[in-house]
């Protein structure tokens, strides 16, 4: 119970301080799962982003149940997809109460003014302490590089980006399998 | 039946939008606006306003809203779980086929291929909001700020949101 407990907590902060969707929630569940907890290594949270983006729906939510499930089976999984969404449940309650009254409170604009320049920031440490988890060869390093090309300048949707990289990975396995090369 | 209706139309958007957070906004539109018209398009537009300052995915938020809006707390938990309900299950089957075949050829050879290329898709997502979020010379000396006490400091992202934000309040004040 107390397992259950504990992981309801971690991703009730994730789900409480998820500002800007989707990677915004990659700082602090790396913060509280890798770095504080260490329930799970940095590559094989990685792989959890890996299939959280390929799957449909939201990513804080995939990554929430992946986690949980290989941490405590199916009731870790609801522990942790219970934590993600109550937080978003509450607030939009209170918030689609007093929505007409919030929504020219001038300073709560200008704290949400504040924060997206930060989630920037924190998901950009992400990327550098994540990428520290993977040797820096020369396929490692190509992967990379195509992934981010692929997306920013050719508009190419992740899912295939993932699907590419993953036969790519197979190929290049073969490959040294064969030669027996690393 | 109405609440039936509610959590296919949600189950349906979170079966079938990927990519996460505003890669969801088309599908949810669709649905909500122009197949049930349980919002207006201004409705939405206001959605999306209230994403931005409440925690959680965009999916979960405008699902919520909706349930709450036409069927009250109810809908707002039916309208959820419809949400995460495809996200939940797909999920832990891929998880437990993850997991069980860890170690064989196939899954190593995926994921070694994988692996790099999410750091690219990280870097990629910053790059995008850095467009929408780093707007003037406020928000970028907000986000530089930040990335100094980061590589100072070991204060857990949730202090760094809260102090950004008041970081937010007071440089846009002045």
């Amino acid at each position: 119970m107390k397992d259950y407990l504990k992981l309801f907590n971690i991703f009730f902060r994730v789900g409480a301080f998820t500002f800007g969707g989707g990677y915004a929630m990659i700082p602090i569940i790396q913060k509280e799962i890798v770095e504080n907890n260490q329930l799970i290594d940095e590559s094989e949270f990685l792989d959890i982003i890996a299939v959280a983006q390929s799957l449909p729906g939201p990513i804080a939510v995939n990554t929430a149940v992946f986690v949980g499930y290989k941490l405590k089976g199916f009731l870790g999984a609801v522990a942790t997809l219970l934590g993600t969404i109550l937080p978003s449940l509450v607030v939009i309650i209170i918030l689609a109460i007093f929505y007409d009254r919030i929504k020219d409170v001038h300073s709560i604009q200008l704290f949400f003014q504040g924060v997206r320049p930060a989630i920037v920031a924190l998901i950009f440490m992400s990327a550098i302490k994540l990428s520290k988890s993977i040797s820096k060869n020369r396929f490692n390093i190509l992967l990379m590089s195509f992934a981010f090309i692929g997306i920013v300048f050719l508009k190419i949707h992740p899912i295939f980006i993932v699907i590419l990289c993953a036969i790519a990975g197979l190929l290049h396995r073969k490959k040294e399998g064969e030669y027996g090369t690393h | 039946m109405e609440l039936i209706r509610l959590f296919w139309a949600f189950l349906k958007i979170g079966a079938f939008s990927f990519g996460g957070g505003y890669a969801m906004l088309p599908l949810i539109e669709e649905e909500v606006v122009n197949n049930y018209q349980w919002l207006t398009s201004t409705e939405f537009v206001d959605i999306i306003a209230i994403s931005q300052m409440s925690p959680g995915p965009i999916a979960v938020n405008a699902a919520t809203f909706v349930g709450f809006r036409h069927y009250g707390v109810l809908g707002s938990i039916i309208a959820t779980f419809g949400v995460v309900f495809a996200s939940f299950f797909l999920v832990m089957t891929f998880a437990r086929i993850i997991i069980k075949y860890k170690k064989s050829f196939f899954v190593e050879g995926i994921f070694a291929g994988i692996r790099p290329s999410v750091i690219g898709l990280i870097a990629a997502a910053c790059v995008s909001l850095f467009q929408t979020s780093i707007v003037d010379i406020k928000s970028l000396l907000i986000s530089i700020l930040v990335l100094i006490i980061l590589y100072k400091s070991k204060l857990h992202p949730i202090g760094i949101i809260m102090l950004s934000g008041v970081f937010g309040i007071i440089l846009y004040s002045i």
